[in-house]
């Protein structure tokens, strides 16, 4: 039991930085663009949320500076993809490469340094509950605010007005543009907050997660997190279970490890890919059977606004 | 004074765009890599030279770039017949892995003291291997319509990790001092190298696939299905041309030819099956192909130049101590500005004074 308990904790925690860039994702997708930077974008997140909290000292600016960076990085994609009509898939694999040859060359001077980063607060009361207390409520602040998130994102994409439009952009830009919304303008928000949330996720491997910067330390979390949005059929509840299912899977294979099995350590690290794939393959075969999902139906496709004269 | 934009479609890209879309965006590619360099303390005059003169500046040097435009060339043909499909073969660095895996099995259990037998079971092994591993791709892809740039992705770091677990167990060399690696190649499963250099026949097979790239595509069945689904998957399907048939062949020969670019990178270069064996070849093959338009020569030209950069890469990276990956910085950039050009190239841009009558 008391194994359990600990596995599901470090699921919790090393699914939420895939958690928070799988949420931004969905919105960046479900405006209808396709950001597959996000390991590019993480990777900046990081290095950013890193040198903030080793100059500064204070964590909460260093996840601050990773948003406002990630935006800002993004708004390269944003430009490219919903101004310019460019391949989202080319301009997403350069973003990528982009970040991973950024962060590599800025972050060069900071291997081996360490921070005091976030730590964890057990939430009052709750944190008590037997099990659930030590599963959800031992954690640090960002853990915590991405149960709000998470929250936050389904009520606004399933309540609200601007959801509405957010999900009908993805749908299809001309209705949206034909009723007086600026599809442009849309799309370029939900692409900029999406990127600045996987920023987020980056910074949290490097300010809460290990402490330190490391190249290339975001070691493909950023493609997990891209096949998580279809995993989750674009729903932000789903989501939470992907990142945590993933984390528990890197949890376990560290444990597994650490209880000195045969198992070549190799073979436990492909498990978290294969899973992927397995899960995709179970998703499409169900989708092949006709069962609707919530793919944005324009994902992908550039919005070119109608000529007149 | 209104002004409005106006954009208008051309009917043919006039021939200097051509030309010069590619050309500013490298240059203005390097212009921002030099601001960042400025920013870091670094000279980008220096660094520039650094990597001109690593690449281009002795004739060892642009040796080296050959032996970089090997997998590069055999790569970016690899994923520009899938790309030409409309399916996005994103794992061809897996599929080199693969290819040099399959390479040193053969090495290791089916051993034969002749050069030509090793030649044609290693390639057939590498062939095979990298086939299977991107059919399994194509195949999801066509029965399930499982998103393939995230299958190729994932199978990227199982075969990456695959890798690892061979050369870190079974097969490390005990006489290796602990380095995770095989032992040597004989003599008769190494690829014979051009004089001092370390150019080996991998250069003819490239030439040779860019060729055969030509053909196929152009004067063969095969290849005007490929083209047909690659410009209407509708109206192919229409006049009876099998997408799943077509999907799962194409990602066979696409990772076949990017697991012979591996079994070139281990047999004719490194003589032995070590980690880290590509150095982001097959994502670079993607920005080939696609900057190249999927366009042989273009292929051919665009490796050059890539290789050029890696080898500058490195001599950066002794020079001036900057990482390796620094180069993905430019090649992140090219890309953005060659993007931004594909506007400039497509429509043509009219400002009008909507005031005046």
């Amino acid at each position: 039991m008391e194994v359990i308990v600990t596995i599901l904790s470090a699921a919790v925690r090393s699914g939420t930085p895939i958690l928070y860039a799988t949420l931004g994702e969905i919105l960046t997708e479900k405006s209808g663009v396709m950001n597959l930077g996000l390991e590019g974008l993480m990777l900046i997140g990081a290095l950013t949320g890193f040198w903030t909290a080793l100059v500064t000292g204070n964590p909460a600016l260093a996840i601050a500076a990773a948003f406002a960076v990630g935006v800002a990085v993004s708004t390269i994609h944003a430009f490219l993809c919903v101004s310019l009509g460019a391949n989202q898939v080319v301009s997403g694999l350069a973003l990528t490469m982009f970040g991973t040859g950024v962060s590599s060359l800025l972050g060069r001077e900071m291997i081996g340094e360490t921070i005091k980063g976030l730590r964890a607060v057990p939430v009052p009361f709750l944190s008590e509950i037997p099990v659930i207390g030590k599963v959800l409520f031992h954690h640090d602040v960002l853990v915590y605010a991405s149960y709000f998130l998470v929250v936050f994102i389904a009520w606004f994409l399933y309540v609200t007005r601007a959801g509405l439009n957010l999900k009908a952009v993805g749908d299809d830009p001309h209705v949206v543009e034909s009723v007086g919304l600026n599809p442009v303008r849309l799309r370029y928000v939900y692409t900029l907050i999406g990127g600045g949330l996987a920023a987020i996720g980056g910074a949290y491997l490097s300010v809460v997660y290990t402490k330190m910067w490391g190249d290339q330390m975001s070691a493909g979390r950023g493609w997990i997190a891209v096949a998580l949005v279809i995993f989750a059929v674009w729903h932000p509840m789903r989501a939470v279970l992907g990142a945590y299912l993933f984390g528990g899977v890197g949890a376990l294979q560290l444990r597994i490890q650490a209880a000195g099995t045969s198992i070549p350590a190799p073979l436990l690290l492909m498990l978290p890919y294969l899973f992927t794939i397995f899960v995709l393959l179970v998703i499409s075969m169900r989708k092949k059977r006709g069962i609707v999902l919530g793919a944005p139906a324009a994902l992908g496709v550039p919005y070119q606004r109608e000529e007149r004269t | 004074m209104k002004y409005r934009v106006i954009l208008e479609r051309r009917y043919q890209v006039p021939l200097h765009l051509e030309f010069l879309c590619p050309v500013i965006s490298i240059v203005l590619a390097l212009a921002v890599s030099a601001v960042l360099l400025v920013s870091l303390d670094v000279s980008p005059v220096r660094a520039f030279l650094a990597m001109w003169n690593g690449a281009f500046g002795s004739w060892w040097g642009l040796s080296e770039v050959v032996v970089k435009t090997i997998p590069l060339a055999i790569c970016g043909i690899a994923v520009a017949i899938s790309f030409r499909m409309k399916i996005w073969n994103i794992g061809a660095e897996g599929q080199i892995y693969l290819g040099a895996l399959a390479t040193a099995a053969v090495v290791r259990y089916a051993y034969v003291d002749s050069f030509p037998v090793m030649f044609v079971l290693m390639l057939a092994a590498a062939a095979a291997a990298g086939g299977f591993w991107g059919g399994i791709a194509g195949y999801l892809k066509a029965r399930w319509n499982v998103n393939e740039i995230i299958t190729t992705l994932m199978l990227n770091y199982v075969a990456i990790h695959l890798t690892d677990y061979f050369v870190y167990g079974p097969w490390r060399d005990p006489a290796s001092l602990g380095f995770p690696m095989t032992a040597p190649f004989p003599e008769a499963a190494r690829l014979p190298v051009l004089a001092d250099t370390r150019v080996h026949v991998g250069i003819l097979i490239a030439l040779v696939l860019v060729l055969l790239y030509r053909v196929v595509l152009r004067w063969t069945r095969w290849g005007f299905e490929i083209r047909a689904i690659g410009e209407n998957p509708k109206a192919a399907d229409y006049a009876g041309i099998s997408f799943l048939k077509n999907a799962v062949l194409v990602m066979v020969v696409s990772g076949a030819l990017a697991a012979i670019a591996g079994m070139g990178e281990i047999a004719g270069l490194q003589g032995r099956l070590q980690p880290g064996l590509s150095p982001g070849y097959g994502y670079t093959a993607i920005i080939v192909a696609w900057l190249a338009r999927l366009n042989p020569w273009s292929i051919f030209a665009v490796s050059f130049f890539m290789g050029g950069l890696f080898v500058g890469g490195e001599s950066l990276q002794v020079v001036m101590r900057l990482p390796l990956s620094s180069i993905q910085v430019i090649q992140g950039l090219i890309l953005f500005f060659v993007l931004a050009s594909e506007f400039f190239r497509v429509y043509r841009i009219h400002i009008i004074n909507t005031e005046a009558g």
